[in-house]
């Protein structure tokens, strides 16, 4: 896993939270709970490096697993190719644990390939979903904040930008 | 440019997923002359050594790590490495995302 070395767009560490509002919160939830017994998954679309979802897009878990799951690669390249032509870009990938918390697994760890993307996590275990991020960088877990809208106080980006 | 060991290459743009590109000089997009999959893949390694094992394993498998796409086909559907390429040919490289409980 090698940093980006300033080649442009590298998110290295970001706001160091994501953006992400209840609207897509909810769709992902509603699409892990379609997919329950098994696992459900999708993709995260967003500005580059902003710590920001623009939208979600649910994939079928190519797995069909309670314990694994596997984004369609078909669905992945539509969805790169889409954000591409947006100017936006795949930034990270949400998928569901129906029985442990919203934690990454051994397994999530060993798979995550990018340092920049987030990985948000849905648990199922619970009455209620409980929907947590983190960043995977060489094999360490650190959890970034959710939060719905912009945090009062943090500089905000042109419009235009 | 590139060496092309192999008879009938054809020019191919290989498309790079962000994370590969400090490897290639900070490229999102790569033209190289290749006949098949495999080939376009070992040309690019060679190109970019810092590319070595993250497309191809030792073996000269392709990585489980990585989808390729010959257009909109995952290449592990048509007929792997060996998939022949054209001349309009774009290659799509991806990283295969996965995970578990």
């Amino acid at each position: 896993m090698s940093d980006a070395d300033g080649s442009g767009g590298g998110a290295d560490e970001g706001p160091g939270r994501l953006l992400l509002s209840e609207v897509l919160r909810d769709q992902m939830i509603a699409h892990c709970l379609t997919a329950y017994p098994e696992e459900g998954c999708g993709l995260l679309i967003g500005p580059l490096g902003a710590g920001e979802v623009s939208r979600c897009v649910p994939t079928a878990n190519m797995a069909a697993s309670g314990r694994l799951y596997t984004v369609d690669p078909r669905a992945h390249l539509r969805a790169d190719r889409e954000a591409e032509a947006d100017g936006l870009a795949v930034v990270g990938v949400f998928h569901s644990h129906t029985h442990t918390d919203a934690y990454p697994s051994p397994t999530d760890v060993d798979q995550a390939p990018d340092p920049d993307w987030h990985y948000v996590l849905v648990s199922l275990r619970d009455e209620l979903a409980s929907v947590r991020s983190y960043r995977i960088v060489g094999g360490e877990i650190a959890e970034e904040p959710i939060f719905e809208e912009r945090p009062l106080g943090e500089p905000v980006p042109r419009p235009g930008r | 440019m590139l060496d092309v060991p192999d008879g009938g290459a054809v020019p191919v743009e290989v498309r790079l997923p962000t994370l590969l590109r400090p490897a290639a000089g900070g490229q999102a997009i790569v033209p190289v002359e290749a006949d098949t999959v495999g080939g376009a893949l070992r040309t690019l390694q060679e190109a970019y050594p810092g590319l070595s094992g993250q497309l191809l394993t030792d073996e000269g498998e392709l990585h489980r790590f990585v989808n390729v796409y010959l257009d909109d086909d995952d290449v592990r559907y048509l007929d792997g490495l060996d998939t022949k390429v054209g001349p309009d040919s774009v290659l799509t490289i991806l990283p295969a995302v996965a995970g578990g409980a």
